[in-house]
């Protein structure tokens, strides 16, 4: 049996039962990345040794009766987390070599569980990007066409959980970095409400947007996931304390009265036709299940990229002010003095589209312009969480695609930002809004590319969002299929 | 002082007020004295070796989070209530960007477009009269760290980061430009550096750092409206810096005013060992902050409970307890004023008068003797040997006639010394009062014979020699000889 391609439910009953060890279904994952790795390009640090080391001691607690719902299960980190003395790049050359002194509190969490590290996720630099293509360490290929990008700009764990190069992921959501990936890749991906999982030890971009979330075979393992992150941390001020509620108990919990907002604007055009069709034939999936579904307005959706396009580059031009090449990280030879050391280090550690953020940012807080664009943008803000306050008053849940089109080919946009922007445009009001969304497969293009659907909750609602997630996901198997990667289609 | 337009003449308030009026505002950081940080549980112990006072928050390795320490906004809210100011009940925390090597982040967490505190005011004196200076805005912020440099100075020379003091909280407290000269600007200071000092806030050391004051001043004509071109005044380490670097740039302004030229908006740094500012940056070369809420820190929400637990546990402030001294003791205004000019010399009076019960008598000497001590040896009185027990139980020797009060000084000298018991101090350099009429009868039948041409003087009507015959006794028994009983002894004999 090719043990990597179970599921974590999967895996924890075997492990449970004793059928399996967690040291095999190790090997077994780290045997798969062998063979696929040098197509995906999914991992930016691989931790066999770790790994392994984990395994066995996962195994020892496995075997004295404390398993954890992660114990000996192994798990991708995007390379933004955190792990003590584990190196933590986010993609970018200033930090090529760090390694950080301490754990963030979602890597406690996993450690607590002794799941087993398989390695450190590609990713776009500082989660800038939604393709992976900007990566410092390279390019991470789609499983399902290793000619077109994964998404980004989780893009490494989406494509690891795709290819089998693990069983589960984490990733971080700021603008749709979980839910874009997971949708091109034909995994589960969920974002939770903001303050659901602690962001320390998460390297921020934008913190007032930033979510780790779980990227999955299926919904059952990301409730998994989810119940191992989620709750209150002291050591994040935003972090909310709200009881976690058992998500994976309540999975199985009848949809029908369920009451699914259409959101018109969302629909009015732009859409691949593939992914037009697939949405609405999830609809009326739903609806056979028993939920009612209508129309809703978000009538200023369509200022929510620009308004993300503010507030994320304003908050990452400041959050990214600390790679100056004085503490750690890349610092730039023989500079003449202070301001040129900056400058250097600076310059040639960033990459291009990091750099263009930082300017966008620092202009948009500049004295003289903040009123028209920060505050503005704060202001929109406010105007479509207010839109989505009102959806919610009429409706449980809504559903939208979670991009408008499949994924594209690499290259295709690299040239065009405005163009990249827009891929998360239906991804993108969640952080704004704060709220929970999740990206679960839902049908192929014709060119055999999945095809994401989108639910949005209310805050704190993730147990709805995956109840009707795992409702859809039971009456169909999208989920099942995995890609190909033998045939060695693409490039 | 010298003259505002010459520089020789004496005359500076009367050029002053007639051409020109002097604008000022005074901005305060004060380092606040709790025992963490403002945003992790590092220490704020100052001293220890470079480095060891700092974690991966103060740090700012990537991916830390501030958490708030509430301690930081009680001593805050202390303050801002001491100073009547109104409180936010809703306030944020924004950051402050720029880049600087002691700043490890690129930004200083602070408080902007929302602080805690505004609209408050500090009372000062001048001249005799009272006025309020209007406090703008109180808010709680962090410190940076400190750069030391290499001493080689060379092109091969480093700078070295220390961050144990990154984090340490700070409040700025901001002036309206309502001051007018500098002395007022002085009394300003002293008086709120007073009041966190009672409020146990802040440990109000300027040579030290955690009481610092930068000055913004401009001038413009008597009568005109529109505010004149300010300079920015740092690096000024004492009250009495703050006072000369002010009257300087009062003259450098006149000066400019008075040739026609503009005053140029810049900072400037004032050079205490040559007794000028120099221009340090331009309006050009100033920073743009870019200001922002800080979207790690959620806003700061301050009920009334919060504000009244905090009121219910304000201590007497300065001016209170310098109105109950003039009640209580009935001590002047200016003794009551330079008794509670630090809450530590009032409890040590107040404590000595307890003992002692003699408001007047123990003023004298804590004002006279003692401060004039401390003052030569630049000691606080924390510092001070003689405890107010040790005072009061030599000025009931005193009074019960144990030793004279000429000796006591010398008594108080041996306890400022040695912090000896007076008791045992007299006993031991044998200064007890010498009260024995026979053995005086004896020491001044001496004096008299001695002196046998002053003797028929007296006799003749110069009375005025009593005094020289006393002050002989008092040569001869070294001070110790009941004035009293010398004065009376004398007189039966001479006026016989
Ligand atoms: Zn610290």
């Amino acid at each position: 049996m090719d043990l990597y391609r179970l599921k974590i439910h999967e895996l924890q009953e075997m492990l449970q039962r004793g059928e399996v060890r967690s040291r095999e279904v190790t090997e077994s994952v780290f045997r798969r990345i062998d063979d696929v790795e040098g197509k995906v390009g999914a991992f930016i640090t691989l931790m066999e040794t770790e790994g392994l080391e984990c395994a066995e001691l996962a195994d020892r607690r496995i075997e004295g009766g404390k398993q954890d719902g992660l114990t000996g299960i192994p798990l991708a980190i995007k390379d933004n987390m955190c792990m003590k003395g584990k190196r933590t790049t986010c993609g970018s050359r200033i930090l090529e070599s760090y390694k950080p002194p301490y754990d963030g509190t979602v890597i406690k969490s996993l450690e607590g569980h002794l799941s087993v590290p398989v390695g450190k996720t590609n990713m776009d630099e500082f989660a800038m990007g939604s393709s992976t293509e900007t990566s410092y360490f390279g390019i991470t290929r789609n499983p399902w066409d290793l000619g077109r990008i994964a998404g980004g700009s989780s893009g490494g764990s989406a494509s690891a959980v795709a290819a089998d190069e693990c069983i589960g992921a984490l990733g971080s959501d700021t603008g749709g970095s979980i839910r874009q990936p997971a949708a091109y890749c034909g995994v589960v991906g969920l974002k939770p409400t903001y303050g659901r999982v602690s962001r320390f030890g998460l390297v921020a971009f934008a913190s007032s947007l930033d979510q780790i979330g779980p990227l999955t075979k299926d919904v059952r393992d990301c409730a998994i996931l989810l119940t191992a992150i989620s709750g209150h941390d002291r050591l994040d001020s935003t972090s909310v304390d709200i009881a976690v509620e058992d998500y994976v108990n309540s999975l199985d919990r009848d949809i029908s009265g369920l009451r699914i907002g259409i959101p018109k604007e969302y629909f009015a055009g732009g859409i691949d036709p593939d992914v037009e069709k697939y949405v609405w034939d999830a609809v009326k999936e739903l609806e056979r299940l028993g939920a009612a579904y209508k129309e809703v307005s978000l009538s200023h959706s369509e200022y929510a990229i620009a308004a993300y396009y503010i507030i994320a580059p304003a908050e990452a031009s400041s959050n990214l002010a600390r790679y100056d090449g004085v503490k750690y990280g890349y610092r730039a030879s023989s500079p003449e003095g202070l301001l040129d050391m900056y400058a250097k280090t600076r310059s040639e550690g960033f990459g291009r589209e990091v750099k263009r953020r930082i300017m966008l940012g620092t202009y948009a807080l500049s004295a003289g312009y903040y009123d028209a664009y920060y505050k503005k943008a704060s202001q929109v803000r406010t105007l479509i969480a207010r839109d989505f306050d009102e959806a919610f008053k009429v409706c449980d849940l809504l559903l939208t695609p979670t991009v408008p089109a499949p994924a594209f080919k690499i290259g295709e946009k690299t040239g065009d930002p405005l163009q990249m922007y827009f891929t998360d445009i239906f991804t993108v009001p969640a952080n704004l809004v704060g709220i929970p969304g999740i990206s679960v497969p839902c049908g192929f293009s014709k060119d055999g590319l999945p095809i994401g659907l989108q639910l949005l909750g209310r805050h704190f609602d993730e147990a709805t969002l995956l109840q009707a997630a795992y409702a859809f996901e039971q009456h169909t198997d999208y989920h099942l299929r995995r890609p190909s990667l033998d045939a060695g289609r693409g490039k | 002082m010298e003259c505002v337009s010459c520089g020789k003449c004496f005359q500076l308030e009367r050029v002053i007020n007639v051409e020109f009026e002097v604008i000022i505002g005074l901005e305060v950081h004060a380092q606040l004295l709790t025992k963490s940080k403002i945003f992790c549980s590092c220490s704020t112990v100052f001293g220890a070796e470079p480095n060891t006072h700092t974690c991966p928050v103060c740090l700012g390795m990537p991916g830390v989070l501030p958490v708030l320490n509430r301690k930081v906004v009680d001593f805050a809210l202390r303050v801002g209530l001491a100073v009547h100011c109104e409180i936010a009940h809703y306030s944020r925390f924004a950051r402050k960007n720029y880049f600087y090597p002691d700043l490890p982040k690129g930004y200083q967490i602070s408080q902007y477009e929302l602080p805690l505190a505004e609209h408050g005011y500090v009372e000062v004196t001048t001249n005799g009269k009272s006025k309020r200076i209007g406090v703008a805005r109180i808010h709680m912020e962090e410190d940076a760290g400190k750069l030391l440099h290499d001493e080689r100075m060379e092109a091969d020379s480093y700078s070295y980061v220390d961050l144990n003091r990154t984090g340490v909280p700070l409040i700025e407290i901001v002036s309206e430009p309502e001051i007018r000269t500098p002395e007022e600007a002085s009394e300003y200071l002293k008086n709120l550096r007073g009041i966190l000092q009672y409020l146990e806030v802040c440990d109000g050391n300027m040579e030290e750092g955690s009481f610092r004051c930068d000055a913004n001043i401009s001038l413009r004509p008597v009568g005109q409206q529109r505010l004149g071109t300010r300079t920015e005044l740092k690096n000024m380490n004492s009250f009495k810096n703050v006072q000369r670097a002010l009257e300087y740039e009062i003259r450098r302004q006149t000066n400019i005013l008075d040739d026609g030229s503009e005053v140029i908006q810049e900072t400037r740094l004032w050079d205490a060992a040559k007794g000028v500012t120099l221009s340090m940056r331009g309006k050009e070369e100033a920073h743009d902050y870019r200001y922002f809420p800080d979207p790690d820190l959620v806003p700061l929400i301050i009920d009334d409970d919060w504000i009244e637990v905090v009121r219910g546990s304000l201590p007497e402030l300065p001016q209170e307890k310098r109105d109950r001294f003039i009640k209580e003791y009935q001590v002047p205004e200016y003794d009551a004023e330079v008794l509670t000019s630090s809450k530590s010399l009032a409890d040590y009076y107040e404590e000595s008068v307890r003992l002692f019960p003699s408001p007047k008598v123990v003023s004298n000497w804590v004002m006279g003797e003692l401060l004039r001590r401390l003052k030569g040896d630049d000691r606080d009185i924390e510092d001070c040997p003689v405890t107010p027990r040790y005072l009061a139980k030599m000025l009931k020797m005193i009074e019960d006639g144990t030793i004279s009060g000429k000796i006591a000084k010398t008594v108080f000298e041996e306890m400022y010394l040695s912090g000896e018991d007076p008791e045992k101090l007299v006993r031991e350099k044998d200064l007890l009062q010498l009260t024995d009429e026979e053995e005086l009868d004896r020491i001044i039948e001496k004096v008299l014979s001695g002196n046998a041409t002053e003797v028929e003087d007296y006799k003749k009507g110069k009375s005025k020699l009593l005094g020289f015959f006393v002050g002989q006794v008092m040569k001869e028994t070294k001070g110790k000889a009941n004035p009293k009983l010398v004065n009376e002894i004398l007189r039966g004999r001479l006026d016989r």
